[in-house]
């Protein structure tokens, strides 16, 4: 790290992008707060109304319930994308023909607008008209993911694998390809094993973007809303009613804007801890490798 | 470690299934579709696409969401330019506070701001503008460009500065003929993902516009509540909003990796 110089005037440098990003931020948070501690019947006539809403949706079962599916989610989501990431990284070629092919097609997925992956995945798991649906229907399978739960959960997660797995496979194969070759050679000479030089090479080279991939994956799947909202719209029943879903139905299908801005912060709010604290805790593993290597 | 090439194979056939049957779909009559199961179409149809393209309500989605799609990406990258230069060169008060602040809003579930933000344009009469669309999904492209940026500038030498300040340069004139030059790369890929976030992003798009600026992911869920079974027009205006990012991530393909990994590998 370069000692960097003290200079006040920097902040000239930054004062544009930090008045946009207060405009687009900084008000829209006070209007959620200003409805969260108010109560209204209409005509535009406020009440306040403290912290009961606050206390009222801690104590409710409908939060509750998606708030853990919520977690649910992302939690599957991080433990099948992560480590397949990794896998189809480390068997990606590393030069010739394959690299563009494998480069291009892998990134196709994630510059698909939102709601198109929900609408592919849509047409692709009817029973009637799509591919998938077709064929596990074909094979027997009791497949319909617009009346059986698990099906609609089957469906969402596969949606997901398929629309940001690429992402982790980019960026640890960037960390892959920042590998000198000088390091295998080492190791072949060493008689080092497939598992050691993934363990004491490649792991720790892929610390810092597997850090970042972690971050986006959980903070994106964390605030997912529009391709469940378009393959299932949260259904069938509630089954797969997401945090971010949950939201707006409440805010905009039933207007009720003081619980709905209530959720609002402490969605936000759990979603600025989680981050922070996972953030502090794998920087601090680097470190220590860093460190372990070092000495 | 012979057959290592099957899994990334097997991936890809994987992500290009879906995609292939969305295409396989805009090429058939909606006749063929709801009647026949075909692995391809057997009646080759491209009726769905000149809906789309004689359609004024259709196409002027596309041009909408290019719009503000390029307004974004220029201010996105105009803005963030001279920030990154501030937080990878210098150290003032309150820069990790503010960079951490910056990063927050790119974690801020767009559901939560969605009502608000339609308040706000409206109150200042920019609803229904590509202007606010652009400026609403500054939220999470500036901070990510900053990101991006102070990533990639971090990696050139410091004496790079010193020298050109040495040589006479003034800072503008040093910036836009030594730096930029130098962080080229690291500016298209800024570029790219201010442009692939504020392509995929709806919800707050959605909100946002209501006839003028409507983007096109918008006019497609309409057009699947209210003529109810289009399945071919549907899919063909899906393919259609493929290509777009097939092309830029063409242009863009030898800095892909690393720029994933936001300059920071």
């Amino acid at each position: 790290m370069i000692a960097k110089q003290q200079n006040q005037k920097a902040w000239f440098m930054v004062l544009p992008v930090f008045l946009l990003v207060a405009f687009s931020a900084v008000i829209p948070l006070m209007t959620v707060v200003n409805y969260s501690v108010q109560d209204t019947f209409g005509n535009n006539q406020f009440f306040w109304a403290g912290v009961d809403w606050f206390r009222n949706l801690v104590h409710s079962e409908r939060f509750h319930s998606a708030f853990l599916r919520q977690l649910l989610f992302s939690g599957i989501i991080l433990a099948i994308e992560i480590p397949l990431g990794i896998l189809i990284a480390l068997s990606m070629p590393r030069r010739g023909w394959g690299v563009p092919v494998c480069l291009i097609t892998m990134a196709l997925p994630l510059l698909i607008p939102w709601n198109v992956v929900g609408t592919i995945w849509q047409i692709f798991g009817r029973v009637d008209i799509g591919l998938l649906g077709y064929s596990l229907t074909a094979l027997g399978i009791d497949y319909n993911y617009t009346q059986d739960p698990l099906a609609a959960w089957f469906t969402v997660v596969i949606m997901d694998i398929w629309h940001w797995t690429s992402l982790v496979v980019l960026l640890c194969y960037a960390g892959l390809c920042s590998i000198p070759d000088a390091y295998y050679q080492a190791a072949r000479i060493d008689g080092a094993s497939r598992l050691a030089i993934f363990r004491y090479i490649q792991l720790p080279k892929m610390q810092r973007v597997l850090l970042i991939a972690f971050l986006l994956r959980f903070m994106d799947s964390f605030m997912i809303y529009t391709e469940p909202f378009v393959i299932t719209g949260g259904g069938p029943g509630n089954s797969t009613t997401f945090l971010s879903i949950d939201l707006v139905k409440l805010a905009v299908g039933q207007f009720d804007l003081g619980p709905a801005a209530a959720m609002s912060l402490i969605y936000f709010l759990v979603i600025l801890l989680l981050c922070y604290v996972f953030y502090t805790v794998m920087s601090n593993i680097g470190m220590e490798s860093t460190n372990h290597g070092g000495s | 470690m012979r057959f290592k090439w099957l899994i990334p194979a097997i991936y890809i056939l994987f992500l290009l299934l879906p995609i292939y049957w969305l295409v396989n779909m805009s090429l058939k009559t909606n006749d063929e579709i709801l009647s026949v199961f075909s692995l391809w179409p057997h009646d080759l149809t491209l009726d769905n696409y000149r809906v789309i393209f004689t359609d004024a309500s259709w196409y002027s989605g596309y041009i909408n969401s290019m719009i503000y799609v390029t307004i974004n990406v220029i201010i996105s990258v105009s803005f963030a330019l001279p920030a990154a230069y501030a937080f990878s060169r210098y150290s003032f008060v309150g820069d990790k506070h503010l960079f951490f602040w910056l990063l927050t809003n790119r974690m801020a579930p767009p559901a939560v701001f969605a009502l608000p933000f339609f308040q706000l344009y409206s109150s200042i009469g920019l609803f229904d503008t590509h202007i606010a669309v652009a400026i609403a999904h500054c939220l999470f492209n500036l901070p990510l460009a900053v990101w991006i940026l102070e990533g990639f500038m971090s990696g050139v030498p410091k004496e790079i500065d010193e020298t050109a300040f040495i040589d006479g340069y003034s800072w503008p004139r040093f910036f836009v003929r030594i730096f930029i030059p130098n962080i080229a790369s690291g500016i298209g890929v800024t570029a790219f993902f201010c442009f692939m976030f504020s392509w995929v992003e709806l919800l707050l798009a959605r909100t946002l516009t209501a006839v003028n600026a409507k983007p096109i992911s918008a006019i497609m869920t309409r057009t699947v509540s209210a003529s109810g079974l289009d399945w071919g027009v549907l899919a063909a205006a899906g393919v259609l909003t493929i290509l777009p990012g097939t092309l830029v991530i063409w242009f863009v393909r030898n800095h892909i990796a690393k720029g994933f990994a936001l300059g920071r590998v």
